[in-house]
């Protein structure tokens, strides 16, 4: 256990990383300062809706970190992230949503209210347990897990990768989406889950539980994020790295490259799911358009922008893409798409490394600038 | 099933904790056994009824024109490409045909690209690092730590290919000469029983052309090597016994002033190089 | 309504035509008034026979005044006692028009006319009647429809009349169509004959006498009616399965028409255009637009689209390469975003600049409709016309890659660039060629799905995801694999769907693929050798 550990700690002896940690948690004291001690009328108050808004911001943050582990150091372009996300979130949404208890439209004190709208006389098998936080938290780690365990295994073992991958992967979320759509399979249908009340007993209206949610988001992005790098510092980083760039060759070291990318895989679904789990009690609902597969490869031009391979550059791309989202839909929503296209374009064409690749550009010396290139020209 | 029992049989994982000398039994013979061996691509007989033997500890030479198959047989060996019917076999306990590339790879077969393969984003140390024969499981490999006797070892190996100023410089910086040696290197790391090169100076100076001959002839004995190689002096200046493949199969083996005086080899090869 | 108008402009035609002899016309009135009279002075139970004579009477306007009957539009003036056609009985007061010469009579109050009454066994009657009539028609396809309108109608009064026909009848259709009818009759008095004569027949009203004849007290008759239910069954079955299958080509040939610009550009480029889905809805908007230009000649505006789609498309596809794709050689995942871009913008262009609704595309006459292989199977057109165009298309791809020049480049470049470039290739000239024809045949794929679906700014999005299953299912770079795989994938849709549902289906068809690619990573068709694994 005490080499375990190692791997774990390694990252807080890197620079980037303390820097990241001491921006996250000024940020997440500021916010709380601003947002307690600030008179409401002040102009530095920081409400209780941005307050959730950023909250959300940490969760896409959190994601886009999760989407770069596999895309920026395995070279696996997953387009389904989003998927994970998702199941994650309705995981959460599912303890919510027992939560309500006999609070709910019809007063059923077992069913939710689309149930009893559909005129199910039971719970489903799959519902039961749910009623239980520590039960609903597992499963959103399991949940994820093992779709990504299962699906990794299929496609890693038969070794698709590159596009053909990508494109499986994007296949696998639409399914899912299709899926979650239909009333049958017990999920609400179109209208997800939502009217949630409390989340282990505080209301999730009031402005204290909000508050600490976006806090717990903060620290569980926090807590991703050492542990992708302690991932990509190890050997087992270096691994996926040779991975990414020769597959091959990495095989014929003696490694299990398809074990190598199914951990990998499977850890980066478990993050997201975690972050689809904080991501429902702030919004307030969870629906099947979360498995779009626009949604997800929203996400991975949210890492493209920032800068694959950094980690920090994911979180940066999540919040800046993010930020502008909420600006632009708010002023004008038609512009948005139009926006959000031209960002696909002009990341990919002019900005290959993202704006972690200009921050990295004065520090570094030009050696490694030509590896990317040289990466994707093998891939 | 069968995908169940690999998750769950700890016994294969434990195959990774094996020493990296491998078990391959050699008493009854040699390390390297192909015995009627056919491959074809969309009708394209790309090995045809291949026979070929390798010794403990040998150093051979395969030579061929192009499309001869030569490095087919590489990727049957390694487990890249399977054959359509035939026999490999590893010492006389390890079939092959039955096993992937890691596998074939942690039993102690080692393989430069004909084209130099290395980790470019990778430093030539952490190249060096990846290779190193140790337990490449998950959870091993997360958890590794690099022990002072790792460091050393790899140091021996920077020495020995010469790239010791480079250690902490991408890979992707280097000559392609240098690749070349840095992918030797990364066998030497990997400790192998048979050790296949393919093309190992294409691209080198005179001098390093020596330099590899000096360190290919030395690890015989020690280690089974393979070579095919195109250019005939460096053949020469190493070979003890060649094998000359055409079309798939074997045209002649023997020592180098046997098969280039070959009739047969001075048709089909020598006469059309020279 | 218009029938009456005809029926109306035909007596007054007629009138006018053999207005010297109206003399002869009065004696027929006078024949016709007293046949009305009687017939709205009659009991239902002698109406019957008041409606045969009428039927019988041979005068033209019989016709008319028994579809009036039939549909309680007949009535006579309460003042006058003149019967007369009702025209609109909308409103309070009605149209009417004389039942004898058609002459419009102007409104009156409904309260100033006596309907005839009439009764369902009555309106069964006038369809028989009708039919009778119409089996007399100058046209096959009325004589047809008559005939298809007796099925089950007929009654031992018909009998003589309709085999009188059916010796007469020069048609095979119709005769056939008589003979059943006849048959359907012979039946339901119990004789087991018949059953031989329906033992074949898919025709529901067949179908639904044998299975009243199935249920009959008669052992003999009911074995034999079961005997060819069963026969029929199995007809049906395989008509069954070959509407299934025609479902199937014909989404299978859509799915081929819209993969196989795809596979093109991804096969000999190795390039993911995420945004072949948004030229697709180009080429159905510019079916829309062509027909917006030529307004009322939705054929010659489809014809002409189908260049104008293609022109359209590969000039975007040409746009799209020379702008971003060319900066993105060799990186086919970033390829796949900058791409994938470009179709939201496209997409969001497409909903600011024409609307965010859909469009509706007219479809042409003569693809409209559909043919009638048998009773139990018919075959819409505009699927067959898709199907017609996409095998064309595939034909005409398969003709430029093996026999053009152009062709022989483009293999030359995917199988070995830097060799094809060294021999005088420009890989360059080449590239920009294929994309302008994966683009050109996705404008084409518009075109044709504009005329089977809606056309709208999502319309490329819904096809994108089927169009790459198609092409990792088929092997990529195999345009023989798109073929197959389409066609292979609409199939199995069409048979899952009546089962499992349309989502479901779907759902199913997508997790067999993912599946399929453990056991064939390189899809149907895959290219082999050393070269081929990168």
């Amino acid at each position: 256990m005490a080499s375990s550990q190692t791997w774990l700690f390694r990252p807080f002896q890197e620079r980037s990383t303390q820097i990241f940690l001491g921006v996250l948690f000024s940020a997440l004291v500021l916010v709380t300062f601003l947002h307690l001690f600030m008179p409401q009328d002040s102009a530095l108050h920081v409400s209780a809706y941005t307050v959730t808004l950023l909250g959300k911001y940490l969760c896409y943050a959190l994601l886009a970190v999760a989407v770069d582990l596999v895309w920026g150091y395995l070279g696996i372009l997953s387009l389904g992230h989003g998927a994970f996300f998702a199941l994650g979130g309705y995981a959460m949404g599912m303890y919510l949503m027992r939560q309500i208890g006999d609070r709910g439209t019809y007063g059923d004190p077992l069913l939710p209210d689309f149930m009893v709208f559909l005129n199910w006389q039971e719970l489903p098998w799959y519902w039961l347990g749910f009623d239980m936080a520590w039960f609903a938290f597992i499963m959103v780690l399991l949940a994820p897990g093992l779709l990504a365990l299962v699906f990794g295994f299929l496609a890693f073992r038969s070794r698709v990768t590159g596009v053909y991958l990508s494109i499986i992967t994007q296949a696998l979320t639409f399914a899912l989406m299709l899926a979650f759509f239909r009333n049958e399979m017990g999920f609400g249908g179109n209208n997800g889950l939502t009217d949630f009340r409390d989340i282990l007993g505080f209301n999730l209206r009031s402005d204290a539980t909000r508050l600490g949610l976006f806090i717990a988001t903060g620290v569980a992005l926090a807590i991703g994020y050492v542990i992708c790098r302690g991932i990509v510092t190890s050997k087992l980083g270096r691994v996926s790295i040779a991975c990414r760039d020769a597959e091959a060759r990495t095989r014929f070291l003696g490694y299990r490259v398809e074990r190598v990318q199914l951990f990998v895989f499977v850890v980066s679904a478990m993050l997201a799911g975690v972050a689809g789990a904080l991501y429902v009690p702030q919004v307030g609902i969870i629906n099947p358009s979360e498995f779009s597969p626009l949604f997800s490869i929203e996400i991975v031009v949210w890492v493209a922008l920032g800068g694959r391979a950094t980690l920090y550059g994911a979180v940066i791309g999540a919040i800046l893409v993010n930020y502008a989202k909420t600006v632009f839909t708010g002023v004008m929503p038609d512009a948005w798409l139009f926006a959000l296209g031209a960002l696909f374009v002009l990341t990919t064409v002019f900005l290959p490394k993202g704006i972690a690749g200009l921050l990295q550009k004065d520090r570094k010396a030009s050696a490694t600038d030509d590896a990317p290139a040289a990466q994707e020209a093998t891939a | 099933m069968s995908m169940f029992e690999q998750l769950t049989n700890r016994e294969r994982v434990f195959e990774f904790l094996e020493p990296a000398q491998s078990p391959v039994d050699v008493r009854h013979g040699p390390i390297l056994y192909m015995e009627d061996v056919n491959v074809s691509f969309d009708g394209f007989h790309a090995i045809n009824n291949l026979n070929l033997t390798i010794d403990d500890g040998e150093l051979r030479c395969i030579i061929g024109p192009n499309g001869a198959g030569k490095t087919t047989m590489m990727d049957i060996i390694t487990g890249k490409t399977r054959p359509d019917n035939g026999s490999v076999w590893f010492g006389s306990r390890h079939n092959l045909l039955t096993m992937n590339e890691p596998e074939i790879a942690s039993l102690g077969i080692g393989r430069k690209f004909q084209k130099p393969t290395v980790f470019e984003a990778l430093t030539v140390f952490e190249n060096l690092e990846l290779a190193m024969a140790t337990n490449k499981g998950i959870w091993p490999t997360l958890t590794a730590i690099l022990k002072p006797e790792h460091r050393d070892r790899i140091g021996e190996v920077l020495e020995t290919i010469k790239l010791e100023p480079l250690s902490n410089k991408p890979a992707g910086i280097l000559s392609h000469g240098q690749k070349q040696w840095l992918e030797i290197g990364m066998l030497l790391m990997q400790k192998p029983r048979l050790l296949l090169v393919d093309e190992p100076v294409a691209g080198m100076t005179e001098q390093e052309m020596e330099r590899t001959a000096e360190l290919l002839t030395s690890l015989a004995g020690k280690q089974s090597v393979v070579v095919v190689e195109h250019d005939m002096g460096f053949v020469r200046s190493i070979a003890r016994k060649v094998t000359v493949l055409h079309q798939g199969s074997v045209l002649a083996e023997g020592t180098m002033d046997q098969v280039s005086n070959d009739p047969e080899v001075i048709k089909v090869y020598l006469g059309e190089e020279a | 309504m218009s029938i009456f108008r005809l029926l109306a402009g035909l007596v007054i035609a007629w009138c006018i035509a053999f207005g010297p002899s109206l003399a002869t016309a009065q004696v027929q009135d006078d024949a016709a008034q007293t046949l009305l009279q009687r017939l709205v002075e009659a009991s239902n139970a002698e109406r019957t026979a008041v409606l045969k004579h009428i039927s019988e009477s041979g005068d033209e306007r019989a016709r008319g005044w028994l579809e009036a009957f039939s549909a309680g539009k007949l009535a006579t003036v309460k003042e006058s006692g003149a019967t007369v056609l009702v025209l609109n009985n909308v409103g309070r007061n009605w149209n009417i028009a004389s039942a004898l010469n058609g002459e419009d009579m102007g409104k009156v109050s409904r309260r100033d006319l006596a309907t005839v009454r009439v009764n369902n066994s009555l309106r069964k009657e006038v369809e028989g009647l009708l039919a009778v009539i119409d089996l007399a028609a100058q046209n096959p396809d009325v004589r047809l429809a008559a005939a298809r309108d007796l099925l089950g109608e007929v009654d031992g009064a018909l009998v003589a009349q309709i085999e009188q026909r059916a010796q007469v009848e020069d048609s095979t259709a119709v005769r056939d169509m008589l003979t059943t009818a006849l048959a359907i009759h012979q039946l339901e008095q119990g004789d087991v004959s018949a059953v031989e004569t329906l033992s074949g027949s898919l025709n529901a009203n067949a179908r639904a006498a044998l299975n009243n004849a199935s249920n009959s007290d008669d052992p003999v008759l009911a074995a034999a009616a079961v005997k060819a239910l069963e026969s029929i069954e199995q007809k049906l079955k395989m008509n069954r399965a070959a509407e299934t299958l025609y479902f199937g080509l014909s989404l299978g040939s859509v799915l081929v028409l819209a993969a196989i610009g795809l596979a093109i550009t991804f096969g000999v480029m190795g390039v993911i255009n995420m945004a072949h889905g948004e030229l697709i809805m180009l080429g159905a908007y510019t079916t829309w637009g062509m027909q917006q230009l030529f307004p009322g000649q939705p054929g010659l505006a489809l014809i002409l689209s189908i260049p104008a789609g293609f022109l359209v498309a590969a000039l975007a596809g040409i746009a799209i390469e020379r702008s971003v794709i060319q900066y993105l050689k060799g990186r086919p995942l970033e390829t796949l975003l900058a791409t994938f871009g470009i179709s939201l913008i496209l997409q969001q262009l497409v909903r600011t600049l024409v609307s965010p609704l859909n469009r509706s595309v007219v479809t042409p006459e003569w693809m409209s409709g559909s043919i009638m292989i048998n009773e139990a199977l018919s075959l819409t057109l505009n699927r067959l016309y898709v199907i017609g165009f996409a095998l064309v298309v595939f034909a005409g791809l398969m003709l430029i890659m093996r026999k053009t020049r152009l062709g022989l480049e483009v293999r030359a470049v995917t199988q070995n660039r830097a060799m094809a470039r060294s021999m005088g290739i420009k890989a360059t000239k080449v590239d920009i060629l294929t994309f302008a024809l994966g683009s050109g045949v996705a404008g084409l794929a518009g075109v044709a799905l504009s005329q089977i679906t809606n056309v709208g700014p999502n319309l490329g999005q819904n096809y994108i995801i089927d169009s790459f299953m198609v092409v990792v299912f088929g092997g990529v770079g195999n345009l023989w694999g798109t073929l197959v795989a389409g066609l292979t994938l609409g199939t199995i849709n069409q048979v899952l769907e009546p089962w499992a549902g349309a989502v479901l289906a779907k759902i199913m068809v997508l997790v067999m693929i993912i599946l399929f690619i453990q056991k064939r990573p390189k899809g149907l068709f895959p290219q082999k050798g050393r070269a081929a694994e990168g």
